[in-house]
């Protein structure tokens, strides 16, 4: 049933699609189903390049999804006998810029037709679909049918892929940034290696088994893809070694939620960070487990910039040891802030509003805080002659209500004005 | 069917301006405006995803949704410090650059120091005294420059000064300098003087941050000492005016699409102002065709 004999000599163009195409179908008729779309377009023969590249790409994929290697044969006959069909076109002298087209897309089409490895169809695609596969359309409709496009085999996006893998639509769902992986290099082509059952559904039931909510795994794997690729063991083993040093469950959970990237480090690293905050701040065990488990990406980062701060603060703020340490233990967050602008907020308190170091101790949220804000409501007390901040005297306005109010708040109950007022304030700075 | 988030964008589009706050670099401005706008552009409900049909081996569901990730169009935003455009408006900001626009400036200057950039944060070059200096003696400098100024308006406007259309401008109000010329001070004037400090309250043409300064340097010599510039604030900019500037409470999309709105309000009445203008002067005028033409023109 295989031979296909395309009597094209002596025949007028449009003649010779019908004939051509009326053969093709019949041939195919005996062949696998193939999907839809595919098939209606082999029915067009090529009288018009676009419509030649149709086909042909329509004959490559069938090649591409051909479970059985009879219909493969039979198919690579079909190119075969099309190429035949191309080849005498060429000896036709009307027919010969079309022929020229089609032989061309031909070769690319070629080319592509191994990108095109899906998951195997089966043979009951027909019933599935719910549209015989192989019943008649119209010309018009079968021109308005587009493929889909071939998935690439390189790319510089995960967008290409999100739809057909099964792996990266389930991290979808969980909730993972995939754009925001894709900036980074390698991450992209680690994820697709892994496969959904055997990967990562092993290490979300862990984080789960420790006590991390649902809504944050996404997050997690945003932050920290390579927690994909941690073993099971190792984790487990980090854990057990937090839990001895008597930190709460809810505590880890909390701390692997916040810090994704906790889980990744050896037991060796957490040890020497936690033995560095115990030491350089001179705590007992459980305020260092309190600082820690308030700010746990202290034992994800480098430990430089941390002793730098500590050592801004002694040398060039001028705070003594149990002063920087009563301020740690209230904003742990002190440890790995910007010195630049640490020293700009602290330049201002002491030297402009003239706040002694003992004040500023009694009140570290402050430092945290941001300097713009400091700048104009201090200007703002100063306009009003309210800037006192000193507690010994009448109408004194405590650091933390200056900084840690909202605007409105602010400025009806401690500066005593409307915010319309200090909006025009701002404007004259 | 535009997304909600196609409708706010739409109604961004114009022209707005704001407050920056002294010290922080323009370019910090710019891109915390555009964050807000495009995050307050993310909240609002989004289409839901094209649905796409594929085959699955399995029966029944045979849709799939493709995630199409957050691709809010960006509005660009253009250089100006002072004054933003959205979208469309960038090719207006433009124009607005290239007009001959006057902009309002407060200097606020210190005598006793000269500085090598003139402003107070430079290195010292000079000291003087400065106690001989009066609110009297302040005054004249100023009306000598304003004087020097004036003049130079009137050479650069390129007109003939002994013509009529020069005194039919000039009535106008529209006797200034053509296309490029150097900075010139149109109006002078001390708002404060509390020796050492001073402010003056400027109008002034294609000006530079520099020459404002140089200006409060100037100022201190002709007095026979020194100043320096402690600080610079534009309070107009054309159109704009320090009163309707958005501080930074106000950097958000709700706030700048009535920022914006008012604006093409404020040009719709100018334009409507200006037509009705020229209208009445073409009928006063129907036999001089030269100075009719000159004014549509203009």
């Amino acid at each position: 049933m295989f031979a296909c004999t395309f009597d094209i000599a002596g025949l007028s163009a449009p003649k010779r699609t019908t004939m051509a195409s009326s053969s093709l179908q019949r041939c195919l008729r005996h062949t696998l189903v193939l999907p839809l779309t595919n098939c209606t377009q082999v029915r067009h023969c090529c009288t018009v390049p676009r419509r030649a590249m149709k086909i042909v790409h329509g004959v490559e994929c069938a090649t591409g999804t051909g479970t059985k290697p009879l219909s493969r044969h039979v198919l690579k006959q079909h190119t075969h006998s099309f190429s035949d069909l191309s080849a005498r076109h060429k000896e036709d002298s009307d027919s010969l810029s079309r022929s020229d087209v089609s032989h061309r897309s031909q070769l690319i089409q070629m080319k592509d037709a191994g990108a095109l490895n899906e998951s195997p169809t089966s043979l009951d695609l027909n019933a599935a679909s719910g549209l015989y596969a192989l019943e008649e359309v119209s010309d018009e409709e079968a021109i308005s049918i587009t493929l889909p496009p071939p998935i690439p085999a390189l790319s510089t996006s995960l967008r290409d892929y999100v739809d057909n893998s099964e792996m990266l639509g389930k991290l979808v769902q969980l909730g993972v940034n995939l754009w925001k992986l894709d900036q980074r290099r390698n991450v992209g082509s680690m994820l697709l290696r892994l496969d959904f059952n055997t990967d990562v559904a092993p290490r979300l039931f862990f984080l789960k088994e420790i006590g991390v909510d649902d809504s944050r795994l996404g997050y997690i794997i945003t932050c920290n893809p390579f927690i994909l690729t941690e073993t099971v063991e190792n984790l487990q083993t980090r854990v057990n070694y937090l839990k001895s040093k008597k930190f709460t469950a809810e505590a880890v959970a909390s701390m692997v939620s916040r810090a994704p990237y906790l889980l990744n480090f050896s037991v060796k690293r957490l040890d020497n960070r936690l033995g560095f905050y115990q030491q350089q701040l001179s705590l007992n065990a459980s305020n260092t487990r309190s600082i820690v488990a308030r700010l746990p990406r202290l034992l994800c980062g480098s430990l430089e910039p941390v002793k730098e701060n500590l050592k801004v603060c002694e040398i060039e703020l001028g705070f003594k040891a149990n002063e920087i340490q009563h301020m740690v233990l209230a904003v742990p967050k002190l440890l790995t802030a910007n010195k630049r602008k640490l020293t700009q907020i602290f330049d201002f308190l002491h030297n402009t509003m003239k706040v002694p170091h003992h004040l500023i101790t009694k009140f570290p949220q402050v430092l945290n805080s941001k300097f713009l804000r400091i700048r104009e409501r201090h200007l703002f007390l100063q306009y009003l002659g309210k800037a006192q901040y000193d507690p010994a005297q009448p109408n004194y306005v405590s650091l933390d209500r200056l900084v840690s109010l909202s605007d409105e708040t602010f400025c009806t109950h401690v500066a005593l004005a409307t915010w319309e007022d200090f909006g025009l304030f701002q404007k004259t700075l | 069917m535009a997304s909600p988030a196609a409708r706010i964008y739409r109604r961004l589009e114009g022209l707005f301006c704001v407050y920056k706050p002294s010290g922080i670099p323009w370019k910090l401005v710019r891109d915390t405006i555009e964050t807000k706008l495009l995050k307050g552009l993310d909240a609002s409900p989004s289409l839901p995803l094209p649905q796409q049909i594929r085959f699955l081996p399995q029966p029944g569901s045979d849709t799939l949704t493709p995630k199409g990730l957050s691709a809010v169009s960006v509005p660009i935003l253009s250089k100006h410090p002072l004054v933003l455009g959205v979208g469309n408006g960038n090719k207006v900001l433009n124009d607005l650059h290239n007009l001959p626009v006057t902009r309002d400036y407060t200097l606020e200057g210190e005598f006793g120091t000269a500085t090598d950039d003139f402003s107070h944060t430079g290195r010292v070059v000079e000291r003087s005294t400065y106690d001989h200096i009066t609110q009297d003696k302040l005054d004249r400098v100023l009306a000598m420059l304003q004087g020097a100024n004036q003049k130079a308006l009137l050479t650069y406007a390129n007109v003939d000064m002994r013509s009529q259309e020069a005194y039919e401008m000039a009535v106008q109000g529209q006797l200034g300098p053509e296309g490029k010329s150097p900075p010139i001070l149109m109006g002078l004037r001390c708002i404060r003087f509390q020796p050492p400090n001073f402010t003056l309250e400027v109008q002034c043409l294609n000006e530079t941050q520099k020459y404002l300064r140089k200006v409060v340097h100037e100022i201190g010599l002709e007095l026979r000492s020194t100043a320096v510039c402690k600080g610079v604030r534009r309070t107009r900019d054309g159109v704009f005016t320090l009163q309707e500037a958005l501080t930074r409470d106000h950097w958000t999309p709700s706030d700048v699409v009535g920022a914006v709105r008012q604006y093409h309000a404020v040009k719709k009445n100018k334009l409507s102002n200006h037509r009705s203008r020229t209208h009445e002067y073409k009928t006063q005028n129907q036999q001089d065709d030269d100075a009719g033409e000159e004014m549509h023109s203009r």
